[in-house]
């Protein structure tokens, strides 16, 4: 396959990015959207160019690392990651723009990597449960019911990746946030913080820039792992009954 | 010895709930859902007016006698303006704030541009600025008589047909109750998940109720100022 690409250049965070134009040849549609790339930096390297910066580490779907807006889509016209996604989705002659998750709260490094350290900052603020460290406990210590498992299951899915807030028209970070206040929300485990929670998190992931929810439905749609719009409905939810409680 | 922990004052709910995006959205829930319950409740009235003059009059006569004699002349009238105003004013500044927040969490655009979606979704902004004028003006027009060619008060009939003779503001009228259909469609649905009673079993059943209270509110409402267009009220 022989393609055009289009992609988002920008040296440094400070100083302005554009889109430069790259031609690739001898694609295989059985690489994925990175090999792809990577052959585009080989190739860049050895004109002597800088290769293209973007962030990978997995490259099998569960790190959550890769991102990219393809063609307008975060991931990419499949509903994977872009790691899993592969160059047979693309036709010959294609041209395909590649560019950078954009939101305040996700400020570009270089290239197409972005600072997604928002995303940890909401997860210091309440996304884990305090427990007494040494051995691990027997699995049926705490029972839990097999529908709030298949629910904390459910949302424990998101790898944190942020092509929610890449797709949202607001930046809003609520499906992940939302992902991981359900998690842990519904489980016994997560009981002694089901309200302090919800509200550091809400309230840190306010602080970092994100923008509200409008319920575009753009989040869900975008999820590589399914995280469905109705999380967002449990966690306000979740939020207005420990704002009722924590007074 | 055993020290206080905490010591700080905790925020009350109220400001729990505006100083975040979640609660401020809560806040614009609940003022909608209000409004729309209104807005039921005045279309049925305002369907009066296809039985003739001496109704609709009466029945403006009526809105100012409920609740005697526990309360007094307009009483009843004057209590649903206040909440009414109070609704309008925090869905108002909720919108804005929400707006200009969202606005900078996304300050670079995509170069690759696509259709983000529902046209009823994207149009809720803008909608709503239409809304807000039309409610100064309805106002204006109507209530206070203040720009009513008739300014008649105690003759709603004649003051509603007297303004909706002028052709600009019948269709000035039309378009902000297509613009509350759409609102509405998006609004009702949306209320339901912020307040936290929508999942994927109700979804049917809330998008259904959604178009229906846009499409009998919209037809209910534009059916006013086209009965009188076409002379059916006069
Ligand atoms: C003062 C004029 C108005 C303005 C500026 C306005 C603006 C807005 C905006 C910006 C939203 C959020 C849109 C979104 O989430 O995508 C919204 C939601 C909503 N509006 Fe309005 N609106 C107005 C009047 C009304 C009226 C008259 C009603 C009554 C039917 C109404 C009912 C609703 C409802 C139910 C929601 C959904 C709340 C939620 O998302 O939880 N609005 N409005
Ligand atoms: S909710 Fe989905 S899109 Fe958002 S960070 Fe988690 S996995 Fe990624
Ligand atoms: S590189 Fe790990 S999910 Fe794509």
């Amino acid at each position: 396959m022989k393609l055009t690409l289009r992609v988002w250049r920008q040296k440094s965070p400070d100083v302005p990015g554009a889109m430069a134009a790259y031609e690739v040849d001898g694609i295989s549609p059985d690489m994925s959207f990175l090999e792809m790339l990577d052959t585009l930096n080989e190739e860049l390297i050895l004109g002597g160019q800088e290769p293209v910066a973007f962030d990978h580490d997995c490259r099998e779907g569960i790190c959550g690392a890769c991102s990219l807006v393809i063609n307008g889509d975060a991931h990419g016209p499949e509903r994977t990651t872009t790691c899993q996604l592969h160059m047979r989705s693309f036709r010959d002659g294609d041209t395909i723009d590649v560019e950078p998750w954009r939101a305040a709260a996700f400020p570009v490094v270089k290239d197409l990597v972005v600072d997604r350290s928002s995303f940890d900052r909401i997860i210091q603020a309440g996304g884990y449960v305090a427990v007494p460290t040494g051995a691990a406990p027997d699995a049926h210590a705490t029972p839990v019911p097999k529908p709030d498992a298949d629910f904390a299951f459910e949302h424990a899915e998101c790898i944190g990746c942020g092509a929610c807030v890449a797709a949202c028209p607001n930046g809003s970070a609520m499906l992940f946030t939302s992902a991981k206040v359900n998690h842990l929300n519904v489980l016994p485990q997560g009981a002694p913080e089901r309200e302090s929670r919800v509200l550091e998190m809400v309230s840190t992931m306010d602080d970092e820039g994100f923008g509200g929810c409008t319920l575009a439905g753009e989040c869900a749609t975008a999820c590589p792992k399914g995280i469905p719009l109705f999380s967002i409905t449990s966690m306000n939810r979740e939020f207005v009954r420990a704002a009722r409680k924590r007074r | 010895m055993a020290l206080d922990t905490r010591t700080d004052r905790r925020p009350s709910f109220a400001g729990l709930l505006w100083g975040s995006t979640v609660g401020k959205k809560t806040a614009m829930a609940v003022s909608g859902v209000v409004m729309l319950l209104y807005l039921v409740a005045h279309l049925l009235g305002n369907l009066k007016i296809f039985f003739g003059a001496g109704e609709f009059d009466a029945y403006g006569q009526w809105l100012r006698t409920v609740g005697e004699p526990f309360l007094h002349h307009e009483w009843f009238l004057w209590i649903a303006r206040v909440v009414l105003v109070v609704c309008v004013v925090t869905h108002g500044v909720a919108a804005y704030q929400l707006s200009r927040r969202d606005i900078a969490a996304r300050p670079t655009g995509y170069v690759h541009k696509r259709r983000r979606a529902s046209y009823a979704t994207r149009t809720m902004r803008w909608g709503g600025v239409i809304l807000a004028l039309f409610i100064v003006w309805h106002i204006l027009d109507l209530t206070t008589l203040t720009v009513n060619p008739r300014a008649e008060s105690g003759h709603p009939y004649e003051n509603l047909v007297a303004s909706f003779d002028r052709w600009y503001v019948a269709a000035f009228y039309i378009v902000a109750m297509l613009a509350l259909g759409l609102h509405i469609r998006h609004g009702f649905w949306s209320a339901a998940q912020t307040l936290g009673v929508g999942s994927r079993a109700r979804d049917r059943v809330l998008k259904t109720v959604a178009d229906v209270l846009a499409l009998v509110l919209t037809a209910g409402f534009v059916s006013l100022p086209v009965a009188v267009l076409c002379g059916w009220v006069s």
